[in-house]
């Protein structure tokens, strides 16, 4: 490009010089085109001015579409779903919430339901328990009596039986001692014996 | 050469398919490098990937020409028609994968401008996610060996910021009237310092968008250029290659780090200027 131009400019050198000047600005011209044209980048291509209206058109129109898009279709559409999300979640919160107010309620009720029975059953076991007390109090006091009576018989008997064996104690002793008087060589008055028998028992009794 | 960090780091991704998809684009596209003319010696054009040259033919660029950018700024368009349209075309109360990061970008990008900016900035947050997604998606798609990156270029770059500074400035006028130039006028700093605080503000905020979109245009550009000349010695080196696409591996790592983070800076940036429009006090 460098050689172009030198021979651009050498070419127009011989002619007047404002025409050297247009001439050399004509080779710039081309020379630029050159560089655009061949397949290495001259200095930056960022600088390139020639290329800033294609860019700056086509960024703008880039931008516009997003923008349109973006506001028309897509973030209306993000933000509904994000609402519905949030709505969703509050809704099942409430509903779990309400959920755990019915099962507080029912564990409430058969906690009374069990309350109820047990206190039912319990009457009902005091109940049986004061009827099989009144039956066995009944008879036990049957029993009691029974007992009393065989005992009173028992006592009667006892006492006929100590009455008869008292009565054979003294005469038996009546007896010993009228023959112990006797064998002793007294003559036994069988009246004073039975007399002293009978005080000596009836004191010792 | 420059496909090598396409296998190295993009394989991993989660489904099968898409690793195989992925394989045979880089073996087609390892082709195309070997085919590449531009392996002759040690002839290294870092800056040939950002020519802008026309799709069909070889003639001059008009402003309505179709070029490489145009073309890839329509498919940075149908990536996000495609992440924000087709992906949430469910609608689904239990999100897809695609409509997840649909969602994600959305949330990420809607908190940004409500922590930043304000909740009052929130009608503009439509403009903010388009510069966002616009800017994320030409930075990764340019990532791609052989493609071009839009946002390498100062003037995609200098229309963004431009725009921004415009709007921001207008919206300021315009919601605050002249009460908008306390915004150089430091009511906290002693008086006697205000006016050279103002000067100095003044400058600032006349460079914002000088910064705002060298910034971009100037990172994403220096780290492909790194890129091309690394591949351009691997060509050269033979054998020896292997340092080289190492040295390629580790910097398209980095690249794809700034390609979000960029992004990010850009999009956080036009917040924090839209919050200086809507509350110009300090």
């Amino acid at each position: 490009m460098e050689h172009d131009e030198t021979e651009a400019a050498a070419g127009h050198g011989a002619e007047v010089a404002a025409d050297a000047a247009h001439g050399a600005a004509d080779a710039a011209h081309g020379a630029a085109d050159a560089a655009h044209g061949a397949e290495g980048a001259v200095g930056m291509p960022q600088l390139d001015f020639g290329t800033f209206p294609n860019q700056i058109f086509w960024l703008v129109l880039a931008l516009i579409a997003i923008y349109l898009i973006l506001s028309r279709v897509a973030l209306p559409r993000v933000a509904a779903v994000l609402a519905e999300r949030q709505g969703t979640i509050t809704n099942d919160l409430a509903a779990a919430e309400d959920y755990k107010r019915k099962a507080a309620d029912a564990e409430a009720a058969y906690d009374k339901a069990l309350a109820d029975a047990r206190s039912e059953a319990q009457g009902i076991a005091a109940e049986t328990r004061a009827e099989i007390q009144a039956e066995l109090d009944e008879a036990i006091a049957r029993a009691d009596a029974e007992i009393a009576a065989k005992a009173q018989e028992s006592e009667a008997r006892i006492a006929e039986i100590q009455a008869g064996a008292m009565a054979s104690v003294e005469e038996v002793a009546r007896d010993t001692a009228a023959e112990i008087v006797s064998a002793l060589g007294g003559n036994a008055d069988a009246d004073a014996v039975g007399r002293a028998v009978s005080s000596r028992i009836g004191g010792d009794a | 050469m420059a496909n090598d960090p396409n296998t190295g780091t993009e394989t991993r991704g989660g489904g099968k398919t898409i690793a195989y998809i992925l394989i045979i684009a880089a073996v087609i596209l390892f082709i195309l490098g070997v085919v590449d003319p531009y392996e002759s010696g040690l002839a290294i054009h870092p800056m040939d990937q950002f020519i802008v040259e026309p799709l069909f033919g070889h003639g001059e660029v008009h402003w309505y020409t179709p070029t490489n950018a145009t073309l890839w700024m329509a498919l940075g368009l149908l990536c996000i028609a495609g992440l924000m349209v087709f992906g949430t075309r469910g609608r689904a109360i239990i999100p897809s994968r695609v409509q997840s990061i649909a969602e994600l970008a959305y949330g990420f990008v809607r908190k940004m401008v409500e922590d930043v900016a304000g909740k009052d900035a929130l009608p503009y947050f439509p403009y903010i996610f388009t510069l966002f997604l616009f800017i994320v998606f030409a930075n990764f798609l340019g990532l791609i060996p052989t493609s071009f990156t839009v946002t390498s270029h100062i003037a995609v770059t200098a229309i963004l910021a431009l725009a921004v500074f415009l709007t921001v400035t207008i919206l300021g006028f315009v919601k605050n009237g002249t009460d908008f130039l306390s915004l150089f006028w430091v009511s906290s700093a002693p008086l006697a310092l205000r006016p050279i605080l103002a000067v100095i503000e003044l400058i600032s905020y006349f460079v914002r968008p000088v910064s705002h979109s060298i910034r971009l245009a100037g990172n994403v550009m220096a780290g492909h250029a790194v890129l091309k000349v690394f591949a351009g010695f691997a060509g050269a080196l033979g054998a020896a290659a292997v340092a080289p696409i190492l040295g390629i591996v580790a910097i398209y790592g980095l690249e794809v780090l700034v390609a979000f983070i960029q992004a990010y800076v850009f999009t956080i940036l036009t917040c924090v200027y839209l919050r200086d429009a809507l509350h110009p006090h300090h």
